[in-house]
C-alpha cells in the first residue's frame, strides 16, 4: 500500500465538498479515464466580487485523487478567481503533507480542473499545457515525456547526459534501461543511432570552448541554457527570467512556484552548475533582488 | 472482528506445521548438505523427502525432475532462457497477452534482442483461440510459455492440450503454474509439459523458494552456473529450510485438494452470488465455468479499485485490484485490457482470493460491508447519479485529457 500521509487519509475517508455544487456557474472536467483518474470540479462564483463561494468535486480515482480533489475545494473556497489561479499543484500536495512521486499527477489534475473551471466561467477555452508520460525515474519523479523533450532540445546522447539535465537516473539506477530505450527511440527519430559508449555531451562542448566568451556571447549562451531548463521549471509551476549579466554574475528572477519556494536556492544552485558546465567558465547566479543592493552600494 | 485475508493469489500465510518442520534446519541441522559431518547428516535426507513430496503433488515420474530455485520468476526465466540457449537457431516464442510479468517482461526484453514474440490474445471471457495457437506453431518456435491459471481471474488455460499440440509440432512447452499448483490436481507424467514453474509462497510455504519441473529428456541449459547443487542445473547452496517447508506444504496441498475444490469453492461462490445480488453494475470477469476454485475477480463499474481497497482495508479486509493506481502505472491491468473490459470497469476490479484458512463468517462480513463501500465511492463519482449511472456515461462526463 502507498505511504499516504495522515492528511491524505483524512481527506479520503472524510472527503469535504463531495458532489456537484447546486447552481454552479463554473465547471472544469479533466483527467484521463484510461489512467484511472478523472475529476469534475464545480464552483459557484459571485459575479460581483469573483469570489468562489462554493466548490464541489466529483472524482473517479484513487485515494490520492479523491484527497487532492477534497483538499482543493477547501483551499479555494473564499478566494477570488485571480487568487485561485495562483494555486499550484505543489500547494495542493503541501496541504496534504506531500504525496508519493507516482501520485503527484493527482495534484496536477486538481490544479488543471481549477484552471479549466475558471476558463469555463470566463467563457474561455482551456487547453492542457502539458503532457504527462509514464513515470520513469521514481527517485526524482521524472516522466518519459520530460526526458524525451530534454533529449530532443539538448541533443542528449547518454544516460549520464539525461541525469545531468533532468536528474532522472541519478538515484537507484533502476530506470537506466528505460532511459536508454528513450534515447534509442529519440535518436532513431533523428536518424541517429544510440551508442552506449558515446561520450557525454559535456566533454564535446568543452572541447569547443577555447576562446574566452565576449559578454554578448555569454548572455546569448546563458539565455540558451535557461531556455533548455525552462520546461523543467514550468512543469513544477515556476519559471526563470534573466535580468542582467554583469561580468560573470547572472542576475535572475525566479517566478511562479519557484518564487518563495524552499527549493529555489537549490534550483538556483542547479542553474549555476548547468551554466558553468555549458559555458566552461565560472558563472555566479544571483537573485535579481540582490542586484538593487549592489546598485545602491555602487551609487 | 479478526482481519480477513482474501489476497491468497498474492501470497499465503505459511502453514504452522510447515514452520514446525523448517525450524530444526535453522539451528540444529544447519549444515551444508554437501558437507560430511553430523550437522549435515539429515539435511540431504530432508531435501530428498521434500523432492518426493513435490513429485507426489505434481504427479511427475522422477524426483530428479524437480529443480529447486528461489522463486517462480527464476523458474520462468530459467525455462525460457534455457530453451533459447539450447536451440540457438529457433528465434520465436509463443506466449499469451495475459501472462504474469515474470514471463511478459522477459519476452519483451528478448524481443529487443531480436526474438519474435507471438502473444496469443484472449476473448471477453479470457479464453484462448487454439486454432490461432496451432497456426503459430512451427519449427522456428523455441518454446511455448502459457500459464496454467491466470493470477487475476483464475481462468484456466488448456495447457495439457496445448502441450500435446506443441509436442506434435516438435516445440518445447513451459507452463507458469504458480497459481494452479495445489489448487487443482495434476499428473505431469501423463502430459507433454516439458517444464513447469511453481512458487512456494502461493501454497502456504515461505517466500524465496520455487521449483522448476524439468521433464526427463528435455534439452536444458542452467541459468546459474557454479557448484554441483541440483546436479549442476541450478548452482548455489540449497535453501534447505525452505525446501523442507515446501515439501511439507505440498503434502498438505495434496491432502486438502478436495477441500479446496469443495469448501473453498463454496465460499468463493457464495461471495460472488451475494455481491452480484446486492450491488448493481458489477460483473465477474474471466471464464466463469473454468476457473480456479479460490479466485473471484469482480469489476465494480464507475469507481476505482485503489479507493475500494482502502475502504476494505479500513473494514479489516485484504484484497487486491487491477487498477492502474495500485501499481503506480498509467494503464489498468493488462489482463483486463486484453479481455476488452472498458476502462470505467477495469479500474474498479477487485480480486478476492481464498484459502483453506478462510471461513463463511469472512464471506458474510465482506457481504455486509461491500454494498456501502461501493455506494460511498459512487456518490463521489462523476459517472453516478443517485442510485444509478448517469445517462450515457461516456458522453455525460468526457474530461479533457491531462
Amino acid at each position: 500500500m502507498w505511504d499516504y500521509s495522515e492528511k491524505v487519509q483524512e481527506h479520503f475517508f472524510n472527503p469535504k465538498n463531495a458532489g456537484a455544487v447546486k447552481d454552479a456557474n463554473a465547471t472544469g472536467e479533466v483527467g484521463s479515464i484510461s489512467c484511472g483518474d478523472a475529476l469534475r470540479l464545480t464552483l459557484k462564483v459571485n459575479p460581483e466580487t469573483e469570489v468562489i463561494e462554493e466548490s464541489g468535486f466529483q472524482t473517479f480515482g484513487c485515494g490520492s485523487a479523491i484527497a487532492s480533489s477534497s483538499v482543493l475545494t477547501e483551499i479555494i473556497k473564499g478566494m477570488t478567481l485571480d487568487e485561485a489561479l495562483k494555486v499550484t499543484n505543489q500547494d495542493i500536495a503541501a496541504h496534504l503533507d506531500g504525496l508519493p512521486p507516482e501520485k503527484m499527477h493527482c495534484s496536477v489534475m486538481g490544479r488543471e480542473a481549477l484552471q479549466a473551471a475558471i476558463a469555463n466561467y470566463r467563457g474561455e477555452e482551456w487547453s492542457d499545457d502539458h503532457e504527462e508520460g509514464a513515470l520513469v525515474c521514481k527517485c526524482f519523479a521524472i516522466d518519459a515525456v520530460m526526458i524525451e523533450e530534454m533529449v530532443w532540445a539538448n541533443k542528449l546522447r547518454t544516460v549520464e547526459d539525461v541525469t545531468n539535465f533532468t536528474k532522472a537516473g541519478g538515484g537507484c539506477a533502476a530506470c537506466h534501461e528505460d532511459i536508454e530505450a528513450i534515447l534509442e527511440k529519440v535518436l532513431a527519430e533523428k536518424g541517429e543511432k544510440f551508442d552506449p559508449d558515446a561520450a557525454s555531451i559535456e566533454v564535446v562542448s568543452e572541447k569547443k570552448e577555447k576562446k574566452p566568451l565576449t559578454n554578448l556571447q555569454r548572455i546569448k549562451r546563458i539565455e540558451e541554457v535557461l531556455d533548455s531548463l525552462r520546461p523543467q521549471l514550468m512543469a513544477d509551476g515556476g519559471d526563470v527570467e534573466l535580468v542582467e549579466v554583469i561580468g560573470n554574475t547572472a542576475y535572475v528572477n525566479m517566478t511562479g512556484a519557484c518564487n518563495g519556494c524552499q527549493m529555489s536556492a537549490m534550483t538556483i544552485a542547479g542553474i549555476q552548475q548547468r551554466l558553468m558546465e555549458v559555458l566552461g567558465e565560472f558563472i555566479k547566479v544571483v537573485p535579481a533582488s540582490e542586484m538593487s543592493k549592489l546598485v545602491t552600494i555602487g551609487a | 472482528m479478526r482481519d480477513i485475508y482474501l489476497d491468497n493469489n498474492a501470497t499465503t500465510k505459511v502453514d504452522p506445521s510447515v514452520v514446525d518442520v523448517m525450524l530444526p534446519y535453522f539451528t540444529e541441522q544447519f549444515g551444508n548438505p554437501s558437507s560430511i559431518h553430523r550437522f549435515a547428516d539429515g539435511v540431504a535426507k530432508g531435501i530428498k523427502k521434500a523432492r518426493g513430496q513435490i513429485q507426489e503433488l505434481l504427479g511427475c515420474e522422477h524426483d530428479s525432475e524437480i529443480i529447486f530455485t528461489s522463486c517462480g520468476t527464476e523458474s520462468d526465466s530459467t525455462a525460457i532462457l534455457s530453451a533459447i540457449k539450447a536451440q540457438p537457431n529457433k528465434k520465436e516464442i509463443i506466449t499469451t497477452m495475459v501472462e504474469h510479468p515474470a514471463v511478459l517482461n522477459l519476452c519483451e526484453y528478448l524481443e529487443k534482442e531480436g526474438y519474435t514474440i507471438h502473444r496469443l490474445p484472449v476473448d471477453k471471457a479470457g479464453r484462448l483461440n487454439l486454432e490461432a495457437y496451432k497456426a503459430m506453431l512451427s519449427d522456428k518456435v523455441a518454446i511455448v510459455s502459457v500459464m496454467w491459471a491466470n493470477n487475476e481471474t483464475g481462468t484456466l488455460f488448456p495447457v495439457v492440450d496445448m502441450a500435446e499440440m506443441a509436442n506434435a509440432a516438435g516445440v518445447m512447452f513451459h507452463t507458469d503454474a504458480v497459481q494452479a499448483v495445489g489448487k487443482i490436481p495434476m499428473n505431469l507424467k501423463d502430459t507433454k509439459i516439458d517444464m513447469l514453474s511453481l512458487s512456494g509462497h502461493k501454497l502456504h510455504a515461505p517466500k524465496g523458494i520455487g521449483v522448476l519441473y524439468l521433464k526427463r529428456g528435455t534439452r536444458y541449459r542452467p541459468l546459474l552456473r557454479g557448484g554441483h547443487q541440483e546436479r549442476g542445473r541450478r548452482a548455489g547452496t540449497e535453501n534447505t529450510a525452505s525446501i523442507v517447508g515446501l515439501g511439507k506444504a505440498c503434502e498438505l496441498a495434496l491432502h486438502y485438494m478436495e477441500h479446496e475444490n469443495t469448501h473453498v469453492k463454496a465460499m468463493r461462490d457464495r461471495l460472488e452470488r451475494g455481491i452480484v445480488e446486492q450491488i448493481p453494475h458489477c460483473f465477474i470477469t474471466g471464464d466463469l465455468n473454468n476457473r480456479l476454485p479460490n479466485t473471484s475477480d469482480i469489476a465494480f463499474e464507475y469507481i476505482e479499485g485503489e479507493s475500494i481497497l482502502m475502504l476494505l482495508n479500513k473494514a479489516g479486509i485484504a484484497a487486491s485490484s487491477g487498477s492502474a493506481c495500485t501499481s503506480g502505472s498509467l494503464e489498468p491491468s493488462h489482463v483486463m485490457r486484453a479481455m476488452g473490459i472498458p476502462y470505467t470497469a477495469a479500474h474498479g476490479t477487485i480480486r478476492f482470493s481464498f484459502s483453506r484458512y478462510n471461513t463463511m463468517t469472512d464471506v458474510d462480513h465482506v457481504l455486509k460491508v461491500m454494498p456501502d463501500i461501493v455506494a460511498a465511492l459512487r456518490n463521489l463519482s462523476p459517472y453516478w447519479d443517485g442510485d444509478r449511472p448517469v445517462a450515457d456515461p461516456e458522453q455525460a462526463f468526457a474530461p479533457t485529457y491531462s
